[in-house]
């Protein structure tokens, strides 16, 4: 190749390949059951027949024993606060204005936590341990999803040991 | 060399759309009756466990992580997957075997190809430069490699239709086949062109669904106190992704493939082919050396139903269980991945 084609050739260094595809998305049986029953306003979690842990949303498995879980059970709208963040930088598309907090919440009865707001209390007051309250929407707004809680709230209650935290047995 | 025993297979059967039912809820049926045939309890009884599957295929990220939800994995255990058919997974897990690191294996392989459409979402497959963006995918790159055949000579649209007929045939005594029934050439032959010159019945169905395997060493194999089928030779090959590259009317990768796994190094009484299109039976057949005293895909095959990620092992599966019973004494799988009969792996088992 002679300089001047070299000149001429502008190095490629990307290309455009967008990809779209298009899925038919199931959440699995276990949890299909679950979200049918948030619809109602009730947290129901599963039990494994062998470790007697309870799982919150259920997928259907003990992810220790690798056993199917199938009994089904109901859980308290009370829980104990795991851990917790406190969010400063705005997520685009959020609509909650930041500072917020978002807890890993184990519901009374469960040994597993789930993400979800906690509102209507002071930030610098959010401890591990903490006894807290779900808030659901008004029933005519509640469909197959957790956001059918509003948030949680603080209730009166000593706080939880956190050694002890998750580990409440057939509460 | 240590001798690689396969002790116990499972598959689901072949449907095509397993519902609401997520990964954990696909494999853990198949993994609880792979590991009740061995008397294990769970993945804590094996040395080593791999899962071939493929996020795209469903559409959920890290799905494959969420798969590890039904093997009783606490206290952690060894655990690897390959994001292709579990026939690789068996590969690895031999690989693992035969260099003294595990004496066991749990290997599973699980495809939810109905939430997606498979054939595009298989054109990811290809390099994402040249044919990716052109979003050609498997029915196309099949066709094509057919009609290069037809006009080549090497086959007619009536040797097609016998694999399709034979398929249906022997599916019949397949509980887990998803298209079965008696069906003549002529009738196949009267069905109009989908995708030309394949007619619908000359390319695989979408399937759900999963497979397990237990492999071990003779030695461990023997302790457990269960038959087991012999794995004499395993071997993959992978060629060009550009079709361009390569003459689609053979596939090169087989050929070298059986030479390394020894295909020809005693009879083959049966033969499992990973053949998603009729006419691949063909080429494979030619590859793999294999005359007409060989019985090819006597389950089926996966023209009966294919299970993405999984058929691939329960190719291997199927030869396994057939020597384990006592049926034949040497059999021969195959497994392949990609467009056209990219990348192929072939596996010669033999009772003891």
């Amino acid at each position: 190749m002679s300089d001047a084609n070299k000149e001429a050739l502008e190095p490629i260094t990307g290309i455009e390949s967008p990809v779209y595809l298009d899925y038919n998305f199931t959440a699995g049986a276990a949890t299909a059951r679950y979200l049918s029953k948030v619809k109602e306003g009730k947290l129901v979690g599963q039990r494994c027949p062998s470790c007697r842990n309870v799982y919150i949303p259920p997928r259907g498995a003990c992810a220790a024993c690798g056993v199917a879980t199938t009994e089904e059970v109901e859980l308290s709208n009370k829980a104990t606060v795991q851990s917790f963040t406190i969010v400063h930088i705005p997520i685009p598309g959020n609509p909650i204005k930041p500072p917020y907090v978002i807890a890993n919440l184990i519901p009374d009865g469960a040994n597993i936590s789930f993400l979800h707001l906690l509102s209507e209390c002071k930030n610098e007051d959010v401890r591990i341990g903490m006894r807290v309250e779900a808030q659901w929407k008004d029933p005519s707004e509640w469909t197959f999803a957790m956001e059918n809680i509003k948030y949680y709230t603080p209730i009166d209650e000593p706080d939880v040991p956190a050694e002890e935290i998750g580990r409440l047995k057939d509460a | 060399m240590r001798d690689i025993a396969i002790v116990s297979f499972v598959q689901s059967d072949c449907v095509r759309d397993a519902g609401a039912l997520n990964e954990v809820e696909l494999i853990m049926p198949v993994i609880r009756k792979v590991l009740d045939n061995v008397g294990i309890q769970s993945a804590q009884d094996v040395d080593f466990t791999c899962s071939g599957s493929c996020d795209y295929l469903q559409g959920a990220a890290f799905a494959f992580v969420l798969g590890v939800d039904a093997l009783g994995a606490v206290p952690p255990i060894k655990e690897s997957h390959v994001e292709m058919d579990a026939a690789w997974a068996l590969y690895e897990a031999v690989l693992k075997i035969r260099m003294g690191q595990a004496d066991s294996a749990l290997l599973y392989g699980f495809g939810k190809s109905s939430p997606g459409e498979l054939p595009i979402v298989l054109s990811q497959q290809l390099d994402p430069y040249y044919l990716s963006p052109l979003w050609l995918d498997t029915v196309s790159s099949a066709a094509l490699q057919a009609r290069a055949m037809l006009d080549n000579g090497d086959i007619t649209e009536a040797d097609m239709a016998e694999v399709v007929a034979r398929s249906r045939k022997n599916a019949k005594s397949n509980p887990h086949a998803q298209l079965k029934g008696d069906v003549s050439v002529d009738e196949l032959l009267a069905e109009p062109t989908y995708l030309s010159p394949l007619r619908m019945h000359d390319c695989c169905p979408i399937s759900d669904g999963a497979s397990a395997m237990v492999i071990a060493t003779v030695e461990k194999a023997k302790e457990w106190g269960k038959p087991y089928a012999v794995l004499k030779g395993i071997d993959h090959r992978i060629e060009s992704h550009h079709f361009g590259a390569r003459d689609l009317t053979k596939s090169v990768s087989t050929e070298i493939a059986a030479k390394a796994a020894g295909v020809a190094n005693g009879p083959v009484e049966v033969a499992e082919l990973y053949a998603p299109f009729s006419h691949q039976e063909i080429i494979l057949k030619k590859a793999l050396g294999l005359g007409d005293d060989t019985v090819i895909n006597p389950s089926g095959g996966v023209l009966a139903g294919n299970q993405m990620m999984a058929s691939g092992l329960s190719r291997v599966g199927e030869v396994a269980n057939r020597i384990i019973k006592g049926e034949i004494k040497r059999g021969v799988a195959h497994a392949t991945s990609g467009h056209a009969l990219q990348q192929n792996l072939v596996a010669v088992l033999e009772g003891e």
